[in-house]
């Protein structure tokens, strides 16, 4: 809901002129951010408003935008969001700067856990953990005596037994739509089956037995699934739990709070959240962790950077966390977890535990060629083979193309 | 006309053509010959990510462009002559697909599927886009003249919409329980889902497209309709032709420039298609030309781009644009042509 966001977002800083109640002191470096959308960026841009002289952008297409704002000189923007997967073109073109020094300045309060240190040094500070895990209808598993499901297996089962009592619509929901999200699915998936996306001479290796395998369950799961499935995002999986027409879904932490929310949501208190399922015995949760933080532009004065990276402090700090600690599962000292995210952190403990999210120049070649061809598998144009092929060929032309591969 | 006088009037619009048509033009055909690639290094990383407790550290051989001297990560720029062209049109594939005489093994290419679509999509609006237009100018016509401001209005309403917001409205009208899904569940009491099968998905942007297009070419046509000659039309009730043949022998022929320009406009506008793959997120089913362009230069999170290929493709659209508009263009030069002698 990026637009009400923003104009939320707008409202409240025309409100907040001239009232710095919240913030400990003013000020006076005209700054701005460009950062996600979503619910824990408003939290944390709204605490940095309160200090003046702050406006911030809210923007869900911000990955598209930020590599080429931070690139100018100066920098459009003093402050990003970032997440572990959008960091890597900042990181690569040295548009962000290390804050060791800013940290040691400014940064008493931050937790070892919550520097990013990339070669050593420190070149973000993490806020929040996200994480794709189960999320289900306690009341409808309990009432059929089905166990909290571990392995995809499992959900199959639990699925069965759920289409059969025909409570719901659909048993499950997937963030599947063409494109990111299919394919951000499968990288769940594959992980959680052993697989590896990229050899060390960075050739492909996902027509693999795991890339056959994590096609194949996937394939499973669809029969349970809102025929429509290629078309739902997160946003759509969400609305399909608040308005419970599902059952279960791998379903990312950020978006739990959503459930009960008592305006939108038809079911709260009623879905609860554990670990996200395993893909075979012994392996680690089928998911993948993600950190979303905040870096500060290498492409301006030291003096705009340290009063940037004291008024990101300043939107981290404890006081905010206290006002939004639903929110997201928050590394910011003084969260307390909730109800809701006992699932994200029982996945993040896990043993083995899930990889974070592997991302890297290939990577991202890697996730646009199975976003486009994947889709192609589940309207049964391709077999799973030809399939995974075709992903093959189109990250090889790709990586040619960017001079990855010779 | 002094050609002097012919200059000075002709050289603004002439110096903006050039600056906005003709130099993008060459810009893009001249980035589908070449390839500019970052210069890799392969370097020993140790990235950190938090896990909830404490973080987790990995070590591995990461490629990394190089970052220059002035700051800047270094690339290097190529010729490589079609070598774009041929990442776009596959043609081992298409030559062996074409042999095997298999049009799914063809269309699993992605810029041949694209083509398809985009044909198809062309060709089968551009009849009802004017057929219908020129219905509602009929009728609008033929209405009583009291009710007729108030039918134009309503009329024009479809082409006043931001044609993604339409595409979303009409989306949202037949997702999941959307209410037109329900009604039609409702009507034939069976499950439907409109967003599961390529097919309905297309019927439903072809019915978007003629929706939205359709006040276009009536209020072309209802323009056209006020010149008619009423003296021909009179002579020829009077010859006892019938309201159809009135129709065919008179009023078509009077519009027919007006129905070739239509048609040139709406080949043009609907090869292009773009907005309706987007805003029924037909993407896993059918895909256009212009979208896989879009797709070419969208950066991943990695930010990744291949501009080289998305001009090649946007030459490749040109082209076919140009292709299409030929019989009509033909026609028209012929016409103009005629009536100069």
């Amino acid at each position: 809901m990026p637009l009400k966001t923003l104009a939320l977002a707008g409202a409240f800083s025309l409100l907040a002129t001239g009232a710095y109640a919240g913030c400990a002191y003013q000020n006076e470096t005209p700054l701005k951010s460009l950062t996600a959308g979503f619910e824990a960026w408003k939290a944390v841009t709204d605490a940095m408003i309160e200090c003046g002289n702050f406006e911030p952008e809210l923007d869900q297409e911000f990955r598209t935008k930020q590599p080429a704002a931070f690139a100018a000189t100066p920098s459009l923007y003093q402050i990003g969001g970032v997440s572990n997967g959008t960091i890597t073109p900042l990181v690569n073109e040295g548009t962000i700067r290390a804050l060791d020094d800013l940290v040691e300045m400014h940064g008493q309060q931050l937790r070892p856990n919550q520097l990013i240190r990339i070669d050593g040094s420190v070149m973000a500070v993490a806020m929040m953990v996200n994480t794709q895990h189960l999320q289900y209808r306690e009341d409808i598993l309990s009432d059929l005596g089905i166990a909290v499901p571990t392995t995809w297996d499992e959900v199959l089962t639990a699925a069965e037994t759920i289409q059969a009592a025909g409570m719901v619509d659909y048993p499950i929901g997937a963030t599947m739509k063409a494109g990111w999200n299919i394919a951000q699915d499968f990288v769940n998936m594959y992980l959680g089956f052993g697989g590896q996306f990229v050899n060390d001479d960075n050739t492909p290796a996902v027509n693999s037995e795991a890339g056959a395998k994590a096609l194949e369950m996937m394939d499973k799961l669809t029969a349970y699934m809102d025929p429509e499935y290629l078309t739902s995002d997160s946003t759509y999986v969400q609305q399909q739990f608040q308005q419970g027409k599902i059952a279960i879904s791998n379903l990312w932490a950020s978006r739990a709070a959503a459930m009960d929310d008592p305006n939108e949501s038809q079911v709260v208190g009623k879905v609860a959240s554990a670990a996200a399922p395993t893909a075979m015995e012994g392996g680690p949760p089928a998911t993948t962790l993600w950190w979303d933080g905040i870096v500060i532009a290498a492409n301006i004065s030291d003096e705009e950077a340290e009063a940037a990276f004291r008024l990101a402090m300043e939107g981290l700090d404890t006081e905010m966390v206290t006002a939004a600690n639903d929110e997201a599962i928050w590394l910011v000292e003084g969260y307390q977890p909730g109800r809701l995210a006992e699932g994200a952190i029982a996945t993040a403990t896990a043993s083995p535990s899930p990889a974070a999210y592997p991302s890297t120049t290939q990577m991202g070649l890697m996730h646009t060629a199975l976003g486009n061809n994947l889709p192609d598998f589940f309207t049964g144009t391709k077999s799973a083979e030809e399939t995974l092929a075709s992903v093959e060929a189109e990250y090889l032309t790709a990586a040619r193309e960017a001079g990855l591969v010779q | 006309m002094r050609f002097k006088t012919f200059a000075a009037f002709v050289a603004p619009s002439l110096f903006l053509m050039v600056l906005f048509i003709a130099a993008p033009l060459i810009s893009v055909l001249w980035q589908s010959f070449y390839l500019t690639q970052q210069v890799f290094e392969s370097v020993e990383v140790e990235t950190c990510t938090p896990g909830f407790v404490e973080q987790n550290c990995v070590t591995e051989i990461k490629s990394r462009p190089v970052i220059g001297e002035d700051g800047k990560v270094v690339t290097e720029t190529s010729f490589v002559g079609l070598e774009s062209y041929r990442n776009l049109l596959q043609p081992a594939q298409t030559v062996a697909a074409l042999a095997q005489g298999s049009l799914a093994e063809l269309l699993k290419i992605d810029f041949w599927k694209a083509l398809r679509f985009t044909l198809t999509f062309t060709l089968i609006t551009l009849p009802l886009v004017i057929v219908v237009g020129l219905c509602i100018a009929l009728a609008v016509n033929n209405a009583v003249r009291s009710i007729r401001g108030p039918v134009i209005f309503i009329s024009l309403l479809p082409f006043i919409i931001t044609p993604v917001i339409g595409a979303l409205s009409i989306r949202w009208l037949f997702v999941g329980d959307g209410i037109l899904t329900a009604a039609m569940e409702w009507y034939t009491g069976r499950d439907i889902a409109m967003f599961a099968q390529g097919w309905t998905i297309e019927i439903l942007m072809l019915f978007y497209r003629v929706w939205h297009v359709a006040p276009f070419t009536f209020v072309i046509f209802y323009a056209g309709l006020q010149t008619v000659n009423q003296d021909t039309l009179e002579s020829a009730i009077i010859d006892g032709a019938s309201r159809f043949e009135r129709l065919r022998f008179v009023v078509i022929p009077h519009l027919m420039p007006l129905i070739v320009f239509v048609a040139l406009i709406h080949l043009m506008d609907a090869y292009r298609v773009f907005e309706e793959v987007v805003g029924f997120r037909s993407e896993a089913h059918v895909i256009s030309l212009q979208y896989l362009t879009f797709d070419l230069l969208t950066p991943d999170d990695s930010g990744n781009r291949s501009i080289s290929r998305a001009s090649a493709n946007s030459m490749l659209t040109m082209i076919g644009i140009v292709f299409l508009l030929i019989p009509l263009l033909m026609r028209t030069w012929r016409d103009h042509r005629g009536k100069a002698r």
